[in-house]
């Protein structure tokens, strides 16, 4: 369903830009390389650059400085290199579900007949298949992600950006969605980079977590998640998950702080906490996290 | 935590059809009739009772028919006449759907060029809205003066009136096009003409039509007023006949009236028929 994932890159990757005669500072030489077929998650602070940065890699801005490369290669074009998944799904109400599914492929100029050939067995597989030819209002909020996620994944991408794809939905849909995701992962090669701000689903979700700093943005910890997969719902109650949990917590908190002798909220002990772009992990706190 | 519960209990769960919402598909789409009913049930009693009130008026007080005829008279002589009103209602209908049309296309173009064009936007559409300020009635004359006597100048300036408020629920329509939509069909490499087809056009026909149906309202007023200026068929022909005929036949000038109203809301249906048919998607609550 996906094409074979290709390695990213992002190498001293700065934004500067200004709104109103306000200069902002987004994104500071942030550094990141994701292996081939990847699962990434991106979580930081409000406001720390990470929408700008999936601009970027998308193709909707450019960088100030530094640059994107997609399996080693630079991408000059980078508009149609990755398939985006937005926030709030942007389904269009005027097509109906299938048609949703087949957008990026009736962009590319395939028939309408043929695109929904290619459609109808995944929307079975999805889920979703009684609901082909519902119009988008007709669907839940859930629904409408995984008709979203469906059509992120038609055209067989080599990288698939999620931008906090469940930001939106109530805490119990949500949880259903990720475990759909991660089921559906299983059938998906591509390598997956998914902005979130929730620790459960970014620890649920990934194989490794980048922490970011507040704006302006680059890489305060990676967390490696060494849970196996397929991962199930029970295994969210299971202790490594919790302790992976925590030191995400940790290293959130962590990026957020100054330099200085401080005490961490999260294991009470006072510790050094150094500047957040050489990494909260680095700087080995006394206690247990 | 009654999730986990209960895709444990049932690993397929997570990949079933959702069928707890399945009601919401059913529920809504029949409502329509019951409700379009309750809708239109009390502003017609509120039209009934002033009706009566006004018979009542007429035939208690004896007043004379040439300064008020009763609804009573009106509806009967209107009748009466049908052979020579129905002429006028077929010409001056057909200057207001042509006038509607023509400032329907021209509309929907200047919309789709001040969108695309910023300096258009900034240069032109300010002097369109300005022009709201002229006295499109005052043209009348001008109109006839230039286009003669014939359907030319009455569907020019049914034109004039309908095109503002057309041009500018489009421009509107346009520009509230949804950003993450634009966005997402940007990184799928869509062209400027694939993303005005499947996002902008389609995204703005609710406003576009908001904008022809205000147009409506005022399209078989400027047909009767450009009638008045100059003309030899039509409801303001019918109009200017009655009111000069000796005996005066107020009774005729009200029929007319009240007929040119009657197919205002005809019109206005068909187009609120037609909204309905270019947008089969909208859910019943935006309809």
């Amino acid at each position: 369903m996906s094409g074979p994932g290709k390695s990213l890159e992002l190498r001293g990757l700065s934004k500067h830009f200004s709104i109103e005669g306000v200069d902002v500072f987004a994104l500071d030489g942030l550094e990141m390389t994701v292996s081939p077929g990847e699962f990434v998650s991106l979580i930081g602070p409000s406001g720390c650059g990470k929408s700008t940065l999936f601009n970027i890699i998308a193709g909707l801005e450019e960088a100030s400085e530094g640059e994107v490369a997609l399996g080693g290669d630079v991408l000059l074009e980078r508009l149609g290199a990755s398939a985006y998944m937005p926030q709030h799904g942007a389904l269009l109400a005027w097509r109906r579900v299938i048609d949703n599914v087949t957008l990026p492929l009736r962009l590319r100029g395939q028939s309408k007949t043929s695109a929904r050939r290619v459609a109808q067995p995944l929307l079975e597989r999805f889920g979703l298949g009684a609901f082909a030819n519902a119009w988008p209002w007709q669907l839940s909020g859930g629904m409408r992600h995984r008709v979203a996620f469906l059509r992120t994944v038609i055209a067989e991408p080599t990288l698939v950006l999620l931008d906090e794809p469940f930001g939106a939905l109530d805490g119990i849909t949500r949880a259903d969605l990720q475990e759909w995701l991660s089921d559906v992962w299983a059938s998906v090669d591509a390598t997956v980079l998914l902005v979130t701000h929730d620790i459960s689903e970014a620890v649920y979700l990934s194989d490794r977590i980048f922490v970011m700093t507040p704006r302006p943005g680059s890489i305060a910890a990676i967390i490696d998640v060494d849970l196996a997969r397929p991962r199930r719902a029970a295994d969210r109650e299971s202790n490594a998950f919790g302790v992976l949990e925590r030191r995400l917590r940790h290293e959130l908190r962590a990026a957020v702080w100054i330099d200085g002798d401080h005490e961490c909220e999260v294991c009470g002990n006072r510790h050094r906490i150094v500047p957040p772009s050489e990494g909260h992990a680095a700087s080995s706190p006394t206690g247990p996290i | 935590m009654t999730s986990r519960a209960r895709s444990t209990s049932n690993p397929d769960a997570t990949f079933g059809p959702d069928t707890q919402f399945t009601p919401s598909v059913v529920e809504g789409t029949f409502h329509r009739p019951g409700r379009m009913r309750r809708a239109l049930l009390p502003p017609l009693s509120v039209i009934a009772t002033l009706f009566v009130l006004w018979q009542v008026a007429v035939t208690l007080f004896h007043l004379n028919t040439t300064i008020l005829p009763g609804p009573r008279l009106i509806v009967a002589s209107t009748w009466d006449d049908r052979a020579n009103l129905w002429p006028a209602i077929i010409t001056t209908s057909e200057e207001s759907v042509l006038g509607l049309l023509l400032a329907l296309v021209t509309g929907v173009i200047s919309a789709v060029v001040i969108d695309a064009s910023r300096v258009i936007r900034r240069s032109v559409y300010p002097v369109i809205i300005a022009s709201q300020t002229l006295p499109i009635i005052a043209l009348a004359p001008l109109v006839v003066i230039y286009f003669g006597f014939g359907l030319g100048p009455k569907i020019l300036l049914v034109g004039l009136f309908s095109f503002f408020p057309i041009t500018v629920g489009m421009v509107q329509g346009l520009g509230s096009a949804d950003v993450e939509a634009m966005n997402l069909l940007r990184t799928m490499r869509a062209t400027k003409w694939q993303l005005l087809l499947r996002v902008r056009l389609p995204g703005a026909l609710p406003q576009l039509f908001t904008g022809l149906k205000i147009s409506v309202t005022y399209a078989f007023s400027a047909a009767i007023v450009a009638e008045y200026v100059g003309a030899t068929q039509g409801l303001g022909v019918y109009i200017n006949a009655a009111s000069q005929a000796a005996p005066r036949r107020t009774d005729l000038v009200f029929g007319a009236t009240l007929v040119a109203a009657l197919a205002t809301v005809v019109l206005f249906l068909v187009v609120g028929f037609v909204e309905r048919l270019a947008m089969p998607w909208r859910s019943p609550e935006e309809t």
